[in-house]
């Protein structure tokens, strides 16, 4: 290790970095927190005198705000349902591209990677007119067995399924290589010694993968959900929220109120809920993965 | 048994391939399209003759170069200024000896899980403040410093020798010389990784860029597609263009780079 450098130096070479960090990142956090106890809004925004101090009232708001209870039961069923299954398809195709019967698997990886790189708006316009229920791809191909038509984005049951489905498709390639990596570093002894004792595929799978990649599973998992909690281009784009609001995300709230209707004080306390939410589930999340495996 | 096994693997690989892939054939064929002929039953899978119209209506009627520039600035801006902000102070937290680094550096990695959105509004303000929002600096300067950034430029810049950075020392470098002659030129495979995660991130944004930039002419392409796409509904080849000419810039730089981008994804997964 070296030693000490001086302060001019170190103020140098970190200062850039805090400094904007600082400014547009930390304070900006403890700002969030008393705009949200403010009623700030867009007479607010004119004049700052009307802004009024009014406590928790923003948070008591929202607890009583029926259309905040409904974006957090999208994004809830967004994250719990979205979330595992993809999790669940990137380990899927892990498992599949790491097999040795599996020929050209760069090819394999680099194709069922692409979505991941892709800008999110252009692929759910891509994916609004492939769920279009007249002329859409995916009703011609459900009518070749006989099913259908149905209204993917205009069915309030259907929309979010369907966006989870388009989510699944866009992400599952990013945990995918994470997966790939994990199954390459179990070490190759023990599916050996576990095929002489005449453990069978599943049961390989069952207690020699998924146990060994109970830490990457882990980071897939929290990294999945707190990406998934903050839906919002997928709606934006493809249902505006609708039909019927059962699409709305947090999010998406967030945005309508804060940016569209400048109630700030209001849209900031649905930001720092979406913050306590994400916080609380990742503790959940390593409190789980910690009482099952370690 | 053996054999068919080998068979299924393979069929479920190249169906998973064609299910993954299709949306995109899908739209670079319908782009070429003539209009209205994506919207007939049954679909059509290819133009019955290739049609450039609506690449010509998008920059011609639609000013689509005009967006195509303001990405382009962006994602390039915020690249070169992030990549030399994060790059010094993952560098002074990998080999640079001071009181409380531990802890200051811990608490940045914690500050992870804070979501941006949190930040929104106050910088919205902040920036208004300024007289910055509608400019490229509403984006750039907040984008300048990433927590991700630094860390992954110092997992990486811990593995360089300490004896190489005393060697010069002993010479005479100065600290800024050490950085810029040694330091940057070791670091150039983790500065191409930072550089195309930061670019593809900054193209792909949608969520920043549709609240700083709230004239049209400073859209950015998810933006103005996005934008685009409310007006033009109906034609549905004019949009699958617009998608097309999206996502093109941001794969020609994955596809040239994608060693570099697959080795972040693992570099970011691997704490400590």
């Amino acid at each position: 290790m070296r030693s000490s450098v001086n302060i001019k130096i170190l103020i140098l070479f970190l200062g850039p970095s805090l400094i904007v960090l600082t400014v547009f990142f930390f304070l900006p956090v403890i700002a969030a927190f008393f705009l949200s106890l403010t009623d700030f809004d867009i007479y607010s925004l004119g004049n700052i005198s009307y802004l009024r101090f009014v406590g928790f009232e923003n948070y008591v708001q929202l607890l009583n705000d029926p259309l905040f209870w409904t974006a957090l039961k999208n994004t809830f069923y967004f994250v719990l349902v979205g979330g595992p299954l993809s999790v669940v398809v990137s380990l899927g195709t892990a498992v599949l591209l790491n097999s040795k019967f599996v020929p050209f698997k760069k090819l394999f990886r680099l194709i069922y990677f692409l979505p991941v790189v892709t800008t999110l708006v252009a692929v759910s316009i891509v994916w609004k007119y492939i769920y279009h229920p007249r002329f859409g791809l995916l009703n011609y191909f459900l009518s070749l067995f006989n099913i259908g038509p149905l209204d993917w984005l205009g069915n309030p049951s259907l929309a979010m399924p369907s966006i989870i489905l388009m989510a699944i498709w866009k992400n599952f390639g990013y945990n995918m290589i994470i997966f790939i990596a994990g199954l390459q570093n179990i070490p190759l002894e023990l599916y050996e010694s576990a095929s002489i004792e005449g453990a069978n595929a599943w049961q390989k799978f069952k207690y020699i993968t998924i146990p060994m990649l109970a830490p990457t599973t882990l980071f897939v998992s929290v990294i999945t959900m707190i990406g998934y909690f903050q839906l919002f281009a997928e709606p934006y784009v493809m249902t505006q929220g609708g039909p019927l609001n059962s699409t709305l995300s947090i999010v998406l709230y967030m945005y309508q109120e804060g940016f569209r209707w400048w109630n700030i004080g209001y849209s900031t306390s649905i930001a720092f809920m979406l913050f306590v939410i994400i916080l609380i589930g990742t503790i959940i999340q390593f409190k789980l993965q910690k009482e099952k495996y370690v | 048994m053996y054999r068919t096994k080998k068979y299924l693997i393979v069929c479920l690989a190249i169906i998973i391939g064609v299910f993954t892939f299709l949306p995109f054939l899908w739209m670079i064929s319908a782009s070429f399209m003539q209009t209205g002929e994506a919207n007939i039953y049954p679909p059509k899978l290819l133009p019955s003759k290739i049609d450039f119209s609506h690449y010509k209506t998008l920059f011609t009627n639609l000013d689509l170069s005009r967006y195509l520039i303001n990405s382009l600035i962006i994602s390039l801006g915020v690249t070169f200024f992030s990549l030399i902000v994060n790059s010094m102070a993952g560098y002074a937290f990998a080999k640079f000896k001071f009181s409380r680094k531990k802890s200051l550096f811990n608490f940045l990695l914690s500050s992870m899980i804070i979501p941006a959105q949190v930040t929104m509004l106050p910088v919205f303000l902040m920036l208004k403040k300024m007289g910055l929002i509608n400019t490229y600096f509403a984006i750039i300067i907040p984008g300048m410093a990433s927590i991700f950034g630094i860390f992954l430029i110092r997992q990486y810049a811990l593995s360089i020798p300490d004896s190489l950075i005393e060697a010069a020392r002993i010479d005479g470098a100065s600290e800024f010389l050490i950085y810029r002659k040694i330091i940057l030129p070791l670091c150039k495979p983790i500065l191409v990784t930072l550089g195309l995660f930061t670019f593809m991130g900054t193209w792909n944004d949608f969520l920043w860029p549709l609240i700083v930039m709230t004239d049209s002419s400073m859209y950015t392409m998810p933006v103005a597609l996005a934008n685009l796409m409310g007006e033009h509904v109906q034609d549905t080849e004019l949009m699958m263009a617009g998608s097309v000419l999206t996502i093109i810039p941001v794969l020609i730089v994955f596809l040239a780079l994608q060693k570099y981008y697959m080795h972040g994804i693992l570099m970011g997964s691997v704490k400590e």
